[in-house]
């Protein structure tokens, strides 16, 4: 392979290493940081599944983002990638809980207007419309299984031992299937722009299976993600656990999954195909932002408690992130667009 | 694997459970004893029955330490309820140190024999028995901490109610003690001693308080 393209899928997996760092923490940081599941577990439990979801269901979100705009030269896939890799480190940086979803739509807008390529502005409303139901219906789902986890709770009286080890047993569970969620819905992010033009060729594995290039790409990407986790996770998954979100670990279990259900929902193929054939409207695959989802659901119990510990800050600064990452990411495309272009001499639309 | 320890995690938890169970029932027993110590100390005519009742308080005691030097080893070896562990112990301690005082009181007894005049003895006896329902009583709340949180306050607050009666029997007994016509040091013996046993409720509703703060963390 040549060395440009290993150079140009770095674009993409130093965007899932850092998605792999960050997130993760969204599905385990609760459990590691209250040292209810060490940090080993985690990782090897979020590699797994999320290498799992991305190669299984990733297809779906990916097919949306190539109907926003279909990056057609590495290197203006390679362009996309550091753009939003750059704009979410930035946007951290002033406290921002955003995400590489938002980044990257921006980052492929940024695309389409340098090289004059339209915009599919419906798949564009559906996306923003999904990035704000996406907190909305994680909150919704937090609040039915609270209730349902409290009834249960109250009424089984079970030992606090007892209860401990389930908790342990469930925040496992639902680790183990945010990880597959995020991984489906959130690595295309990651390889999403790399697909039309992937490297790869598909392999045919003993005339039993064909791995295509699509899930070579997914595996590479998933891998990225797995490899973030397992160097920088650890201090992020500790910061949510002690400073962030302080809550006893059931509400944290809670939160973990309302956060997969909806990443889930909106990265099912299987689920949309369901709900097409019963005649309802199918439901969009979109990449969400995995942390927004996480404060969605911190906030539907937040609510549900009183509305007393309600943060209303954070939800006013993800309200901003919908808009100004993406325009930051587009700006940040643009300009490293026009440097491999003019400056390097790199074709970046064929 | 994944250091969950999943062959022993849940067989720890059963175990420690009844650990924790056993030193509930501990505590119980030693107040059921205590109850029967005081009227049979009383009864001079049984002394060596009063003796061995202070052996069966002592062995008693000590089985309740093993247990708690146990469940604290387990608590931190495997890590469990990270977020109550360390409330769990204090609570444990607590409780150790009403059974300590149970048997504190059985060896004051034992080794001053303090002359308690028949007028005092029904106050006396009706005082322990009050002890004995508030200790009683703590142990419902430290049970239902443990199992059913929702119940934590109603059995806290009979802590609380006996606790305040108790205060009222030391008063009445203490001021019949110091209105009797006994020496003014037999009479600061005996204060020694109704005081000692009253100590027992004070310690229990602390206890009780500390459990219904330990409570509101660990609601959901």
């Amino acid at each position: 392979m040549d060395i440009a393209i290993i150079i140009f899928l770095f674009g993409g997996l130093f965007l899932g290493w850092s998605l792999g760092a960050n997130d993760a923490a969204n599905v385990f940081g609760t459990a590691v940081g209250t040292r209810m599941i060490r940090f080993k577990t985690a990782a090897i439990v979020c590699s797994i599944f999320i290498i799992l979801g991305a190669i299984i269901s990733g297809a779906g979100t990916t097919e949306t983002l190539g109907k926003l705009g279909s990056i057609n030269a590495l290197p203006g896939a390679f362009a996309a990638c550091v753009a939003a890799g750059l704009s979410v480190y930035v946007m951290t940086k002033f406290g921002l809980p955003v995400s590489t979803t938002q980044a990257i739509v921006g980052a492929i807008i940024g695309w389409n207007i340098y090289t004059g390529s339209p915009t599919n502005m419906k798949v564009l409303i559906i996306i923003l419309g999904t990035w704000v139901l996406c907190p909305i219906i994680a909150g919704l789902i937090a609040i039915f299984f609270y209730t349902l986890t409290k009834k249960f709770i109250h009424s089984s009286k079970l030992h606090i031992l007892r209860l401990d080890a389930y908790t342990r047993a469930a925040l496992v569970l639902a680790g183990a299937f945010g990880a597959y969620s995020l991984g489906a819905n959130n690595i295309a992010n990651v390889m999403g722009v790399f697909v039309p033009i992937s490297p790869f060729t598909d392999v045919n594995i003993m005339n039993i299976f064909t791995f295509s290039s699509k899930e070579q790409l997914f595996l590479l990407g998933g891998i990225a993600i797995s490899v973030g986790v397992f160097t920088y996770s650890k201090r992020v998954m500790f910061t949510i656990g002690n400073d962030l979100l302080k809550m006893s670990p059931i509400a944290a279990f809670i939160v973990v999954v309302s956060h997969s259900i909806v990443l889930f929902l909106f990265a099912s193929q299987g689920i949309s195909n369901f709900l097409q054939s019963i005649n309802l409207p199918p439901i969009p695959l979109v990449p969400v932002s995995s942390s927004q989802a996480v404060v969605g659901g911190v906030i539907g119990i937040g609510l549900l408690k009183g509305g007393k510990e309600v943060r209303w800050s954070i939800a006013g600064k993800i309200c901003l992130g919908w808009f100004t990452l993406p325009v930051i990411a587009a700006f940040m495309s643009f300009i490293i667009l026009f440097i491999l272009q003019n400056i390097f001499n790199l074709t970046v639309n064929i | 694997m994944f250091g969950l320890k999943n062959t022993s995690l849940f067989g720890d938890t059963k175990k420690l459970e009844r650990e924790i169970d056993e030193f509930v029932d501990i505590l119980s027993e030693v107040g059921l004893v205590f109850k029967s110590i005081i009227p049979t100390y009383l009864n001079h005519s049984a002394n060596g029955k009063f003796e061995e009742m202070v052996d069966r308080v002592k062995e008693m005691e000590s089985k309740a330490d093993k247990i708690t030097k146990e469940v604290e080893h387990t608590l931190y070896e495997e890590t469990l309820i990270p977020d109550a562990r360390s409330d769990v112990l204090r609570l444990l301690e607590h409780l150790d140190e009403v059974i300590g005082m149970y048997q504190g009181n059985c060896y004051h007894f034992s080794i001053q024999k303090p002359d308690f005049p028949k007028e005092f003895h029904q106050d006396l006896i009706e005082l322990t028995d009050i002890v004995v329902r508030c200790v009683e009583a703590l142990c419902l709340t430290v049970r239902s901490f443990f199992r059913g949180i929702q119940s934590v306050r109603d059995n806290a607050h009979k802590v609380t109610f006996y606790e305040k009666e108790s205060d009222i029997k030391f008063s009445a007994l203490a001021r019949k003690i110091f209105d009797s016509n006994l020496s003014l040091d037999k009479k600061m013996h005996l204060r020694y001693f109704v005081e000692k046993i009253d100590r027992i409720c004070d310690q229990a509703e602390d206890i009780a308080d500390e459990i219904q703060i330990y409570s509101i963390k660990r609601s959901v």
